[in-house]
């Protein structure tokens, strides 16, 4: 069985990234938690957010490495995501908030198949 | 005041008390001051969905322009007598006081809640937050110690300087005072910036109160959170940084502020349990209904609180009869007009968060939580365009993502547990500590699981009451700090020790 992705991103969130990228540079994710716009994935310029030993990657959408912190992940690495965007105005440092739109994480569960192809995440230890 | 039989009018038509400017500027040394690029961003209502006002679109030469005037009266603000102070303090109270249906109005046309509750809790938390730090700052003391008979430490508190604030869209003008009164209390010139979903009461807020504070000591600088907000975290000038959101900014302000070793203060928000231990059915009695109404408080604000109770844990022994009760309690919350008095819940703050919140529908869904109540949108004819969801109840498990994420809607997810060490596992079985409720009849449950709970702020048989004088904050990932009670005046502050020696006899040393 192929490897079965942890994040994907949707034909309509690839467009934004492109508009960004084309303005700001390299891009990179980190999936956020917590209050007000928590649980929403933030969009910053590659290396703008330092990440270290307390992240995992867990994958690329659209060549951007997506990032979570190792704690919260242990709570989410039972389902998929799906990187997505839908209008509205958010708060945050994300780089599309001037856009008057926002990324948005759709998930499901994996199946108990996939459980066991998962592609494995990266930790810097 | 406009007050028909229906409600209060909409803002921006004939006979409402609220007629909004078609364009605002920024506060920035007692002047109203468009933004240097000469941009300007819609602001839309979540109520019906529509624009009703244009904000400055800010970058990094308004915050530096800010911060500056901010410098200029830094020396003079923080050597103005505390009692000087105090009294502007109150009469920016007293303003709050005598314009409440109008900051209330607008609270609701810019961020969604229901009137019922910007009338009776923003506005006059609001209010009392400043009486409370006018207060506090005429009857506090600095510290002296003898260390010896010759030498003795005095303690000085100093105000930092100029501090930078960033505001949350939850509870727009509250959250904006939370930050500001204890500021400006402690002695500092503030630079504050107005979450882009909700900036418009504050900048109502500084009009009427613009004559009290000397110029430069209150800024207002609008604009998006990858300019204006970046701008203002990564400023080198501002002395002390403060945030309220989630973790992946905080961390963010952190790094920024790491590079120019400045303080941070953070509420990152949580994951709040909401824990009813089965005497609360002991007897039918008047605190049963009030524990009841405790569940229910998962709805305030349309669950757009730091602290929404979104996790009920209630003891097996009585979990049907309980959960009967309080989906009977859920099912008469009154959805509606956000301008209709009786109404209680209204619009969610903005389209991207009500999205996030139907997404979270689908997750618990998918997970094989049980709807027990709502789970839906609620399609408000009142306000078509709007962003309403229904209440909503879940039944699953800790281990699911609506038990351990902050949905930031009117969501709660309930599970049950057998005894205290369950209780205790699950109810801490989180990555934040902000918030909990503890309901029991027993008074030693009362203290010794209130004490083992890993959060900054257990309600003990109440919830949802933020009264000044108890501290707000997180444990874990919830944030650093706390907010409210005159301990906050000390995140504001340093310290100065001066060391005095009266002994006319040199050390011996050399």
């Amino acid at each position: 069985m192929e490897r079965v992705p942890r994040v994907l991103v949707t034909d309509e969130a690839q467009k934004v990234i492109d508009q960004l990228r084309g303005e700001h540079g390299e891009l990179m994710f980190h999936q956020s938690g917590g209050c007000c716009d928590g649980s929403s994935p933030m969009c910053f310029r590659q290396g703008e957010f330092r990440t270290g030993i307390s992240d995992v990657l867990l994958g690329e959408v659209h060549g951007c490495p997506f990032y979570m912190s190792r704690s919260q992940f242990a709570y989410w690495e039972h389902t998929q995501l799906t990187v997505d965007i839908t209008k509205g105005r958010g708060a945050s440092f994300s780089l599309e908030i001037p856009l008057g739109v926002r990324f948005l994480i759709r998930s499901r569960p994996f199946t108990a198949e996939e459980e066991k192809a998962l592609t494995p995440v990266e930790t810097m230890m | 005041m406009s007050v028909t039989l229906a409600g209060y009018k909409k803002p921006n038509t004939e006979g409402s008390v609220l007629q909004f400017k078609k364009q605002y500027e920024n506060f920035i040394g007692g002047e109203w001051v468009p933004p240097a690029g000469g941009e300007y961003f819609d602001n839309p209502s979540p109520v019906d969905g529509k624009v009703f006002t244009r904000i400055p679109r800010s970058k990094k030469k308004d915050i530096e322009l800010a911060v500056k005037k901010a410098h200029a009266v830094k020396e003079r603000w923080g050597n103005t007598p505390a009692a000087k102070r105090s009294r502007m303090l109150l009469k920016i109270a007293d303003v709050l006081d005598k314009n409440r249906e109008l900051l209330a109005l607008s609270e609701t046309w810019d961020n969604g809640k229901p009137i019922r509750e910007s009338l009776a809790a923003d506005l006059p938390l609001a209010s009392d937050h400043f009486r409370y730090f006018a207060g506090v700052i005429r009857a506090e003391e600095g510290g002296m110690s003898e260390i010896d008979a010759k030498t003795l430490a005095m303690h000085v508190k100093e105000p930092i300087g100029v501090v930078g604030q960033i505001i949350p869209w939850n509870f727009p003008l509250l959250m904006a005072v939370w930050k500001m009164a204890p500021a400006l209390a402690a002695g500092n010139c503030v630079v504050l910036k107005p979450a882009e979903q909700t900036p418009v009461t504050v900048l109502l807020f500084a009009e009427l109160i613009a004559d009290i504070l000397p110029p430069g000591v209150l800024n207002i600088v609008n604009g998006f959170g990858p300019e204006a907000g970046q701008a203002l975290a990564t400023c080198p000038d501002i002395g002390k940084i403060a945030f309220t959101g989630e973790t992946t900014t905080g961390r963010l302000i952190m790094q920024f502020a790491s590079e120019n070793i400045k303080p941070v203060t953070l509420e990152l928000g949580g994951k709040s349990p909401n824990i009813f231990t089965e005497s609360v059915m002991a007897k039918k009695d008047s605190f049963f209904d009030k524990a009841v109404e405790g569940f229910t408080m998962f709805a305030l604000n349309q669950g757009e609180v730091c602290t929404c109770p979104s996790r009920a844990l209630i003891q097996e022994s009585i979990y049907d009869e309980f959960m009967e009760k309080a989906i009977e309690r859920v099912r008469n919350i009154k959805l509606g007009d956000p301008l209709d008095p009786t109404t209680m819940m209204g619009a969610q703050a903005s389209e991207d968060q009500f999205q996030k919140i139907l997404s979270y529908f689908d997750i618990g869904k998918k997970e094989g939580a049980k709807v027990l109540y709502g789970g839906d949108v609620f399609k408000n004819e009142h306000h078509p365009g709007g962003f309403y969801v229904q209440p909503t109840i879940f039944e699953g498990n800790n281990k699911m993502r609506i038990f351990q994420e902050e949905i930031f809607g009117p969501v709660v997810s309930v599970t049950t547990f057998k005894d205290e060490e369950e209780l205790l596992e699950i109810a801490n079985d989180s990555l934040y500590g902000l918030g909990a409720g503890l309901w029991t009849r027993d008074t030693h449950q009362a203290y010794q699981i209130a004490r083992k709970i890993e959060a900054g702020r257990v309600w003990v048989n109440c919830y949802h009451n933020y009264p000044a004088h108890a501290a707000f904050g997180g444990y874990k990932q919830s944030g650093i700090g706390r907010e409210n009670h005159k301990m906050m005046l000390d995140h504001y502050r340093q310290t100065k020790n001066i060391l005095v020696s009266y002994d006319q006899n040199p050390t011996g040393l050399f």
